[in-house]
């Protein structure tokens, strides 16, 4: 196999990876607090969340951009104190990525916690159980198809991140090129047997997660119906 | 025991269907009684009983229980649930759909004990359900291991909210004898919300009755529902309630379809098939009905 196409591959998986694993630490904690919260700004808050999903990646790839710059004052504080440079480089990627398929990850979260009865939670606590405890062993095992789409869509959405990706990251082999860069890459340069392969292997990835999520969500459908 | 009283005095606007209402409640509960909260629905049983739990807060008063202050409103005391050593029954039972019976059980415990899991699946009859899942269980069966539920956290205080009202008539008569045994075997105080005459007067020893959010009455239930019902219509359908027996006779509560309570005396053969729960007619011959002016 051509090393640069081994080496895309690699960092496209390694960006959709590291983006599931962080959405997940922050996404479950979050999602729980949104779901279950009675501040008044919620609805603000979920619109912020949503945003990326009706939002251009140009725009939020800008902000981006704009924060990272050394110019500004975060990304000169990070510059001097972790001399670390953001913008063009694939922990810069990773944070927008991150912060683009945040929706992907919460709102399925906070979908299935809501459509829980409260009763569920109730009867733990009453039972004596702590809130983390009743989280763990009462609720997330209720809403494991929930559970299922949110992880495989955060992952699917990150792997085809384009717009986002090209913005912040540009097309540096081996730091942001990711799959779907490359794609628009061999294209340009009328490779298309190259873009033929990486095109390939992301409609299969996207369509085996796909069909994942379908058949789980249906099996749950007939258990429940039992 | 002295120190085994509940005390209430609670406040809480609620808001129902019919609009805001106050439920206000000044109660004691003695240790050992099973009381009923008698009353239509938006009258603020369910909201007092999750008072008691700790699920939501009044917006003023005092909840004592023996010397431990639960809630109290000027001193900014609301214990958690958790801390609370209460079991509440829901009305949707509340099983949780990922476990199997045996499961649902265990988690109530505050410590593992296999042999007492296994003891309350046999006292409810479940050992041949323990694999199953919630889902695939019937409305009885649901009521019964959400019952062993709760007494496996060996509470306090047991709440029930109208544990029966999803249940055909059969099925209630069932489980009423078998909150009743749980009653009688654990002796733990309970609190049981009901919209049933029937249910009240089988199991209850002491009903508070509510309407819009006040208490009306409280008593032992002949005391509380007698004297304001007037019975001897001349031919009334009815479920036999109660039978005691008095000196030779035999006292028996039937009550009627409209929720009148009536007493009939009866003998000893009389009864020979009878028994509580069946479906009966109260008449009288000739001359024996009085007729009265009301109002």
């Amino acid at each position: 196999m051509d090393p640069q196409f081994a080496q895309t591959l690699c960092l496209t998986l390694k960006l959709a990876v590291s983006t599931t694993v962080i959405l997940v630490l922050i996404g479950l904690p979050f999602a729980y607090w949104l779901a279950f919260t009675k501040i008044r700004i919620k609805p603000l808050i979920e619109a912020l969340v949503s945003m990326p999903m009706v939002l251009p990646p140009s725009v939020i790839g800008y902000y981006m951009l704009l924060i990272y710059s050394p110019r500004n004052w975060f990304g000169e504080w990070l510059g001097r104190i972790f001399d670390v440079q953001l913008a063009f480089s694939f922990e810069g990627v990773l944070i927008a990525s991150v912060i683009f398929s945040l929706p992907f990850m919460v709102q399925p979260l906070h979908n299935g916690l809501r459509s829980l009865p409260d009763s569920l939670r109730e009867a733990s606590y009453t039972l004596g159980k702590s809130k983390m405890l009743t989280f763990f062993r009462v609720l997330l095992p209720n809403i494991k198809p929930s559970v299922i789409t949110a992880l495989a869509l955060t992952f699917a959405h990150s792997i085809g991140e384009f717009g986002i990706v090209l913005m912040v990251g540009g097309n540096m082999p081996g730091e942001t090129r990711v799959a779907s860069i490359a794609i628009y890459d061999e294209v340009q340069a009328l490779n298309f047997e190259a873009a033929n392969q990486y095109a390939l292997i992301l409609f299969l990835v996207s369509l085996v997660l796909l069909t994942t999520i379908y058949s789980v969500n249906k099996k749950y459908d007939t258990w429940k119906m039992m | 025991m002295e120190n085994d009283v509940i005390f209430i005095d609670v406040e809480k606007l609620m808001h129902t269907a019919q609009g805001p209402v106050k439920l206000m409640v000044q109660t004691s509960i003695q240790s050992g009684e099973l009381v009923a909260l008698f009353g239509q629905s938006g009258a603020g049983k369910t909201t007092l009983l999750r008072i008691l739990a700790g699920l939501v807060a009044p917006d003023r008063g005092l909840i004592r229980f023996g010397n431990t202050i639960w809630f109290d409103s000027e001193k900014k005391i609301n214990i958690v649930p958790q801390q609370r050593n209460i079991g509440l029954m829901f009305q949707d039972f509340a099983l949780f759909p990922n476990m199997t019976v045996e499961q649902n059980i265990q988690f109530a415990q505050p410590e593992k004990n296999k042999a007492a899991v296994t003891e309350l699946l046999t006292l409810f009859g479940l050992q041949e359900l323990r694999e199953r899942k919630p889902n695939g269980l019937s409305g009885g069966q649901k009521q019964r291991v959400a019952l062993a539920r709760v007494l496996a956290r060996k509470p306090q205080l047991l709440l029930l909210d109208e544990p029966l009202s999803a249940l055909d008539a059969e099925m209630r008569h069932v489980l009423q004898d078998e909150i009743a045994r749980a009653h009688n075997l654990l002796g733990v105080t309970t609190l049981m919300v009901s919209h049933d005459l029937n249910e009240v007067f089988r199991l209850a020893t002491h009903v508070i009755c509510i309407e819009n959010g006040k208490v009306m009455r409280s008593g032992r239930p002949e005391n509380a529902f007698l004297d304001n019902s007037i019975s001897g219509k001349v031919q009334i359908t009815g479920q036999i309630a109660r039978i005691e027996k008095q000196d030779t006779l035999y006292v028996v509560t039937v009550i009627s379809g409209n929720n009148q309570i009536i007493k009939v005396i009866a003998f000893e053969n009389d009864l020979e098939n009878l028994k509580i729960g069946d479906r009966v007619m109260v008449y009288s011959k000739a001359f024996n009905p009085i007729i009265s002016k009301l109002g």
